[in-house]
């Protein structure tokens, strides 16, 4: 009979709780702007998942409220000092199953808005378009399938900022040069999977977080409700610069989610037009400089020394600065080293970017070949698959 | 077995006692084995310690300021490492060492000589750790978890010595658990049966239970990475065929039962110490027993809750969330307990109280963390984050490490035959308690704000936490080196102790003189259920 009456009145605050923490004004004006919770967010999901982690989170302390309170009353109430005498009861069948079911039937109440939102985090069904999301350390590269657009998302924040050297940025660490952008109003499927260690995409505005892993491709999804720019970071440890790597998304309208569309097609096609010509080495120097500074000095540095042994130096290697090693050189830009860290970039980057970055490694650090490697030679050298 | 050890433990006693290096290097008697494990544990505690401290001062504030990525990603792995596998668990096995044996009355262990080699194959293991901090390349930088493929294919060319040592560690911890198992089932005075022992033995029981089963699934994980390392294989390389969310499934296979492993016994300490301070009765020792074995059941059907983000399917992640949610039903039983014992009681508050009664509430609070993490779409929002940090320490820290020191000041007058500093003590406590809450409690807050963890430098919204942080850990470390004091004090000298200096305290190990001679119970002494047994009517 008291388990019906709990169960019921259980029930009741469960469902007050729901109403009043979950509406989602309310819970903005209450907790919504404050760095002292988990953000709302833009999406319906996220929403759910906020009014849900507020329910636990009012449970829990409800539970620590009365239990603790039960604890310290006796503490202040028997103490010896006051002349408390131990009483002698021990062990009670009624209290002891009592306390077992409670908190079952709590769980239980918890355990079922979980599943429901669960299901639907898993629906990824009917989606209007699809991102492939491809970590990289330490790098997200973002590829709008059927689109034929695609681009690596790199941190933004110059690294006299990390040193101190200058003025932090309002967006310290959470900024890219190319973000992620999305339409509004658009159920996103997002494809994730990784080319080298597991890595995970995290954007809290959102309420997605889903592991980016090597050999596997994992789903999520996402339908932004305002535009808007949502930051997140990855969540997975990932190596020396997992802490940096950012993830900005752009939320837009539709019609300006397909001007920025055709934007990125059209340059694209540019780029395109510079794997077919003749470049100087000047040009190709400049443009390797900032290629390798993107995604090459990460690890071999920006004066090619390298971390050794993990990370080896270029400057004066057999590989970038002997005739000999010329082709190891290309082979290894386009393939990657199986067992090191050495990634391939030859399904990434562009004929001209690779051929860019060649030549620079093979002019720069004192490495003075004199090479030329023009964005031909790379697409000759390209699997045909690829 | 049993005779054979009894008849070698009375021969020990005319034996000339060694001395110097040899004593130690060479002894096979629990207690003194019991005091090496627990200042190798201590010494692990401020190695770790101070690591924690260079990440705390390297989070002080955004920026890189004093150490670099590579080198703060190898402190948060050796710390973890170090803190799990050589300050929590040979704290507790240090402890059943010297009490286990008292508590049932043993005249030592069940295989004295593997005792010794249990523990000394500890110093190897983490001197091999440790020199891997020197060697080209570094130590080991992929988190305590050590996640394929980061841990294999990108690994520093240090990670077999880090295979090794940790294979070490695990023989020590498998071989330690075999002892206190045939200890407890054969050793016991004649009249003690399971339902008549110290919740700490029992609780102790069920954990060396736990570690045979799971050490050895560690150690499987960490030979199929030095084999993917060196031998050309792909368990856990995708390229080759291999997967790397099986080593996650491994490793938490492993690792949750772990979690138990490093509180159980701490259950069983304040199941020892609030009684003695509330001068009454555990309030439900039978379900304090069950609860116990209940948590160690279910904690091999919860390892995927590690791993809610991987993408595991919707069934598996509904199974694993509700058997996670289920583990809160017999932990609230135990808390429920203590808080009935301590109903009605008349309660003191010396310092072994102070430490179990922050124990019980922080633990508490860690415990409510962990229900909130259990509810997958929640737990998108937090797993990895600060605020999975702010969790397991809580129940680590203000929990496991609170009930090992609170356990040290309960039995410091037997092992010394001085009370501890009450004065020091206190100070020692609260010190402690505002150390441990500045440096967790804010962590809620930079995990729920969006601050991952494991990152050396962090967003400018994540500042003031953890500068919060930052200043609790300084406090809470330094305020250990007290903890130092009062057993190096207590060790000299002090208030001498009655053969039980507390006034509610109950068991064998109160029976024998403080200090405890070198041999105890040579013959099993008188047990009487209907008096001395916990469960008695």
């Amino acid at each position: 009979m008291t388990g019906a009456w709990l169960n019921r009145i259980l029930h009741a605050v469960l469902w007050i709780s729901v109403v009043f923490f979950s509406h989602p004004l309310l819970a903005k004006n209450l907790y919504g702007n404050s760095s002292l919770n988990l953000p709302v967010g833009v999406t319906h999901m996220s929403r759910e998942v906020y009014s849900l982690h507020m329910i636990i989170f009012w449970i829990c302390v409800v539970i620590a409220v009365v239990v603790f309170g039960v604890m310290f009353w006796s503490l202040v109430r028997y103490r010896k000092s006051k002349g408390a005498r131990a009483a002698h009861f021990h062990e009670n069948t009624w209290v002891e199953l009592l306390w077992t079911a409670i908190p079952l039937i709590i769980l239980v109440l918890m355990a079922i808005p979980a599943t429901a939102t669960l299901q639907k985090i898993y629906d990824t069904s009917e989606a209007e378009m699809d991102v492939m999301i491809t970590g990289h350390q330490w790098r997200w590269h973002y590829e709008y399938l059927g689109q034929d657009v695609s681009f690596f998302s790199n941190l933004s924040t110059p690294p006299e900022q990390i040193s101190g050297a200058e003025q932090k940025g309002e967006n310290y660490l959470l900024e890219v040069d190319q973000p992620l952008v999305l339409p509004v109003d658009t159920k996103v499927r997002l494809l994730l999977t990784s080319n080298d260690v597991i890595h995970s995409w995290w954007v809290p505005q959102l309420a997605v977080k889903k592991d980016a892993i090597p050999g596997f491709v994992n789903e999520n999804w996402t339908k932004i409700d305002e535009p808007g720019i949502y930051r997140g970071q990855c969540t997975e440890l990932c190596g020396r610069l997992h802490g940096f790597m950012p993830i900005t998304v752009k939320a837009v309208s539709k019609e300006d989610y397909q001007l920025w569309l055709s934007e990125q097609k059209q340059q694209a096609a540019e780029k395109a037009a510079g794997n077919e010509r003749e470049w100087t080495l000047a040009d190709l120097m400049t443009q390797g400089e900032s290629v390798y500074n993107t995604y090459c000095a990460a690890c071999h540095m920006v004066n090619g020394q390298g971390i050794p042994p993990a990370f080896p130096a270029l400057a004066g290697s057999l590989v970038a600065s002997t005739a000999e090693g010329r082709a190891t050189h290309i082979e290894r830009v386009l393939y990657g080293k199986s067992g090191t860290a050495m990634a391939a970039f030859g399904s990434t980057l562009s004929a001209a970017d690779i051929a860019a970055v060649i030549t620079y490694e093979r002019n720069a650090f004192g490495n003075n070949t004199g090479d030329i490697i023009q964005p031909a030679e790379i697409k000759k050298q390209l699997k045909p698959t690829e | 077995m049993t005779s054979n050890s009894y008849s070698s433990a009375t021969e020990h006693a005319h034996e000339p006692q060694l001395r110097g290096l040899k004593r130690w290097l060479l002894t096979t008697n629990h207690k003194e084995i019991g005091t090496l494990y627990l200042i190798f544990s201590l010494t692990m505690f401020f190695i770790g310690g101070t690591m924690a401290l260079v990440i705390r001062a390297e989070l002080f504030q955004p920026g890189l300021q004093l150490v670099q990525p590579e080198f703060f990603n190898q402190m948060t792995t050796m710390h973890g490492l170090i803190m799990v596998f050589g300050a929590v668990m040979p704290a507790f096995v240090g402890l059943a060492n010297w009490m286990v044996p008292l508590q049932i009355g043993a005249p030592d262990m069940a295989l004295p000589r593997l005792n010794n080699f249990s523990f000394w194959l500890l110093p190897l293991a983490f001197s091999l750790l440790l020199s891997s901090l020197f060697m080209e390349g570094g130590g080991p930088n992929f988190g305590w978890t050590f996640y394929a493929p980061l841990s294999t294919t990108y690994a520093p060319p240090s990670t077999n010595f880090f295979i090794l040592s940790i294979h070490l560690a695990g023989i020590s911890s498998i071989l330690g658990a075999i002892n206190i198992i045939a200890t407890i089932l054969n050793m016991r005075t004649p009249a003690m049966k399971l339902m008549d022992m110290p919740l700490f033995v029992w609780t102790w029981l069920i954990t060396a239970f736990l570690l045979l089963a799971v050490m050895p699934v560690l150690a499987g994980v960490v030979t199929m990475m030095l084999l993917d390392i060196n031998f050309g294989t792909s368990f856990f390389n995708a390229a080759g065929g291999g997967d790397p969310v099986l080593f996650q499934h491994l490793f938490w296979f492993f690792g949750h039962p772990e979690v138990y492993i490093m509180i159980l016994p701490a259950f069983g300490i304040a199941s020892m110490i609030v009684p003695a301070f509330a001068r009454k009765r555990l309030f439900g020792y039978r379900s304090m027993v069950y609860a116990t074995a209940s948590i160690a059941i279910l904690s091999f059907v919860v390892w995927a809750h590690h791993m809610f983000t991987v993408g595991l399917p919707l069934a598996a992640q509904l199974f694993f969330m509700y058997a996670t949610m289920l583990i809160a039903v017999p932990t609230g039983v135990k808390v429920f307990n203590w808080v009935a014992t301590l109903f009605h009681g008349s309660i003191s508050f010396e310092v072994p109280m102070l430490f179990t009664l922050a124990f019980i509430v922080q633990f508490t609070i860690g415990g409510l963390s962990g229900v909130m993490l259990a509810i997958v779409p929640a737990d998108y929002q937090y797993h990895d984050t600060y605020f999975v940090v702010a969790h397991f320490h809580y129940v680590l820290v203000p929990g496991a490490v609170f009930a090992i020191i609170a356990g040290v000041y309960y039995w410091l007058p037997k092992w010394t035959g001085y009370y501890p500093d009450e004065t020091l003590g206190r100070w020692h406590f609260w010190l402690s308690v505002i150390g441990v809450n500045l440096t967790f409690f804010p962590m809620h807050f930079s995990g729920l704000a969006g601050m991952p963890r494991r990152i050396p430098d962090y967003a400018l919204q994540f500042a003031d936490f953890n500068l919060l942080s930052s200043l609790g850990g300084f406090l809470f470390g330094l305020s250990q080196l007290l903890l130092v004091w009062v057993v190096v004090r207590c060790v000299r000298g002090g208030k001498p102790a009655p053969d039980n200096p507390w006034e509610g305290a109950e068991g064998l190990e109160w029976t024998v003189p403080s200090p405890a001679p070198l041999h105890t119970f040579s013959t099993p002494p008188e047990f009487i259920p209907e008096r001395d047994s916990p469960s008695r009517a």
